[in-house]
């Protein structure tokens, strides 16, 4: 990334590109995913027609919605501990950010190339959980103080089936570099047939599905949507919060769909590329270099089908009992993603 | 200040003593027991679950309820009293916001409470159309309750789809009555209006779309496996404490009693005349309350197919005087309501209107089991069972 068109850039501009690419990487789907599945998808499942006023099928409506939030007050109760108060939803917002850093989207299109990028991301990952607990705890509210333990609970519980269900990954590709996962599953072939491609869904379907289970969890999305809760908990950790501080967890939670949409996409569907053989590519050193305009697309195409599959599970399911959702993690979904485990990990050393 | 009267303490020095006193303090500290505090939790009356004004008081240890009351109150209108400064007709316009969404049945025992003093007797036809407009007004209400138990859950989807289709019941009690929730419609000794040309086949497409809703609720909601592990097994009333609170309605067959006074009473209602099945469950959880109530709301349909089909011809109206007066006396006529029983004890001095009314609601008495019910409970579970339980605010404070 040291030259552009040619020209050469220095380091301040090399930041610079990092830092607007990261806010579209971030941004952009979160927007995306609120006008195409929240307000279109969700009004047509429910057989209404969603905003149609703002612009042409209503595709202003979330600048208008935007707008209206920013004009909102911006409330701070008067019990409240007010630093941690304002802190809060910047460190859920900044979790994206350092979240979307390691995702590949073409060969030499990332922000930083990690060697241990998944272990990252996963770290990471967590550190919303901070956020969403110093929301509840200062906001001076029972109901927030409930959603924000909650949300404690139910991330921690999550974290686990989520690492375990990317070590099944991590052990077929033998890296933990989110671009080498891309290019081993791309390069790949399954029994022989190198047409598709080895993405790794096909292989690891079991921790594909419940990588995808731990990040509705992780994401609050229903039926996992404990800590938020609108009808016992008003909103949960949310709930005292207005105007702007509200925006920003509003991003957040779609930004992270979207962001976490992007790694499940480069984990187990192959991430930014096509399969190799088909332009007769052998390794990362032959791609060609209109892959870094083409693979962002096929990353977001790839993240909207996921992100696809998160929203349509939230429209439709009740929510589950605090009890029973860390019933399901501890006795469903950690068992089944050590099997997993250890199969790929017999299954690797045979062959 | 014991501490400084301590023997060990006295013989240090001022520098050995501050601290000797600071780790006094820490061991103090420490041995208290580690008590845990209880939190009450004020649900409502400003919250999204509680349908209007009702306010649950929850002792909480951790998510489990300890202890729960219900508060009510908070709208309370003051109806029985207004009664009293009306004239007989001028009744049926208050009570209607009694239960706000299955308006129309809220008159049907007041006037026919009003009839029996008057010994008059409605004419066949608007008996019919009474008991249709009745059930149609319980379909409306309790389509409602279907969607709505889906989002106290958490699942957003089926409350539209109810929202949808009780607006086909709305637009049909709009055309026939003139008002969409409120109709004040029912007079003494009759109805104010003959049905509208094109009515009954427009009721017929429109109850075949209402099953339709019923079956995609069934499958949405009922056959889904956390709606039932939210809701089998939780709640649970067990027979005789729900006689002993005086449950009605779908609450009170869910817990295996066969009750039910469209078919266990004579009123001057058209039930006699159809065949229907009263559901009943023996869990009494709250998945059974859930169902016995889809169930019948599918029965209503068929009740309102079959009254279409027989329904005779002839006035609407008996004749009853011009200035109604009612004569001395007083009379109790209950139904079953949308909400369960619902009844009028009308007092009457020969006046212009009512000298007293008692009103029995049914959601007033269904929710007093709230308190032996919520005990130990989960937060969630609080939701889930006051969901169930079905009341309307209205109903309560009336």
């Amino acid at each position: 990334m040291n030259t552009l068109l040619g020209v050469v850039i220095p380091y301040w501009g090399q930041s610079l590109l990092r830092v607007l690419g990261g806010l579209v990487a971030v941004l952009l789907p979160a927007g995306t995913i609120v006008y195409v599945f929240l307000f279109k998808m969700m009004s047509f499942m429910q057989s209404r027609l969603g905003p149609m006023e703002a612009g042409p099928y209503g595709s202003l409506q979330l600048v208008a919605e935007v707008g209206k939030w920013l004009q909102k007050e911006d409330i701070q109760p008067t019990n409240a501990d007010k630093p941690v108060f304002k802190m809060a939803p910047i460190i859920v917002l900044m979790s994206t950010f350092l979240l979307v850093v390691v995702v590949p989207f073409g060969p030499d299109a990332w922000f930083t190339n990690l060697e241990t990028g998944i272990f990252y991301a996963l770290a990471v990952s967590s550190i919303s959980v901070l956020g969403i607990l110093m929301a509840g705890w200062s906001s001076a509210n029972k109901y927030s103080l409930l959603g924000g333990l909650r949300a404690a609970g139910q991330l921690i519980a999550y974290e686990l089936p989520m690492v375990l269900a990317v070590m099944g990954v991590v052990i077929q590709a033998g890296t933990m570099n989110l671009q080498q996962i891309v290019v081993a599953q791309n390069a790949g072939s399954i029994f022989g047939i190198n047409t598709f491609g080895n993405p790794y869904v096909i292989t690891q379907f079991v921790g594909f599905i419940v990588f995808m289970i731990a990040i509705q969890a992780e994401l609050t999305q229903a039926p996992f949507d404990m800590p938020i809760a609108e009808s016992e908990l008003v909103s949960g950790y949310m709930t005292e919060y207005s105007g702007f501080r509200f925006l920003i967890f509003f991003i957040g939670e779609f930004a992270t769909a979207g962001v976490f949409a992007m790694i499940a996409s480069t984990l187990f569907l192959g991430g930014w590329g096509v399969p190799f053989s088909w332009f007769g590519w052998t390794s990362m050193d032959s791609v060609s270099n209109w892959m870094n305009i083409v693979g962002p697309l096929i990353v977001f195409t790839k993240m909207m089908v996921l992100t696809f599959f998160i929203m349509w599970v939230r429209f439709t399911y009740p929510r589950f009992r605090e009890d029973q959702l860390q019933r399901f993690a501890w006795k469903v979904l950690i068992p089944v993603s050590l099997v997993n485990i250890m199969l790929t990990a017999v299954l690797k050393v045979m062959f | 200040m014991t501490i400084l009267n301590d023997p060990v303490s006295a013989k240090l020095g001022s520098r050995q003593q501050l601290s000797y006193i600071a780790s006094q303090a820490a061991d103090a500290r420490l041995n208290v027991e580690l008590e845990t505090e209880g939190m009450t939790l004020n649900i409502g009356p400003q919250h999204p679950a509680t349908h209007g004004t009702l306010r649950i008081i929850a002792r909480l240890d951790g998510e489990q309820v300890v202890w729960a009351e219900p508060s009510c109150g908070y709208m309370h209108r003051g109806y029985e009293k207004l009664t009293e400064v009306r004239t007989f007709p001028q009744v049926t316009s208050l009570i209607n916001r009694i239960d706000w969404l299955g308006s129309f049945a809220n008159e049907v025992p007041f006037i026919l409470a009003a009839e029996k003093l008057m010994n008059v007797e409605a004419p066949p036809r608007a008996q019919w159309i009474r008991t249709i407009l009745f059930e149609l007004s319980r379909i409306a209400n309790v389509s409602l309750f279907l969607g709505d138990l889906g989002v106290q859950m958490g699942a957003i989807t089926p409350v539209f789809l109810a929202f949808r289709d009780r607006e086909y019941v709305l637009n049909l009690i709009e055309s026939a009555t003139g008002g969409r929730f409120h109709p004040n419609f029912d007079r003494i000794g009759g109805l104010k209006d003959d049905l509208p040309a094109g009515w009954i086949d427009e009721t017929k497409v429109v109850m075949k779309k209402l099953r339709n809703f019923c079956d995609e609720i069934e499958t949405l909601l009922f056959g889904n496996e956390i709606f039932q592990s939210r809701t089998r097994g939780i709640g649970v009333i067990p027979r005789d404490v729900a006689l002993q609170y005086g449950l009605s309605g779908a609450n009170l067959r869910a817990s295996g009693v066969d009750w039910d006074l469209r078919r266990d009473q004579t009123i001057p209602l058209a039930y006699d005349k159809v065949d229907f099945k009263v559901w009943t469950h023996p869990d009494g959880d709250s998945f059974a309350r859930c169902w016995v109530r889809l169930q019948e709301t599918r029965e209503a349909t068929k009740i309102v197919d079959q009254l279409l089909d027989g329904i005779p011809s002839g006035p609407v109206m008996a004749k009853v005087p011009k200035i109604i007066k009612v004569p001395e006396g007083e009379a109790w006529v209950s139904t079953e309501n949308p909400l369960g029983e619902m009844g009028y004890y009308v007092v009457s001095r020969g006046d212009l209107g009512p000298f007293r009314v008692k009103i029995r609601s049914a959601s007033f008495n269904n929710i007093s089991i709230t308190p032996w019910l919520l005990r130990g409970v989960y937060v969630p579970d609080i939701i889930t069972i006051l969901a169930s339980l079905y009341f309307i605010l209205g109903d309560i404070d009336r």
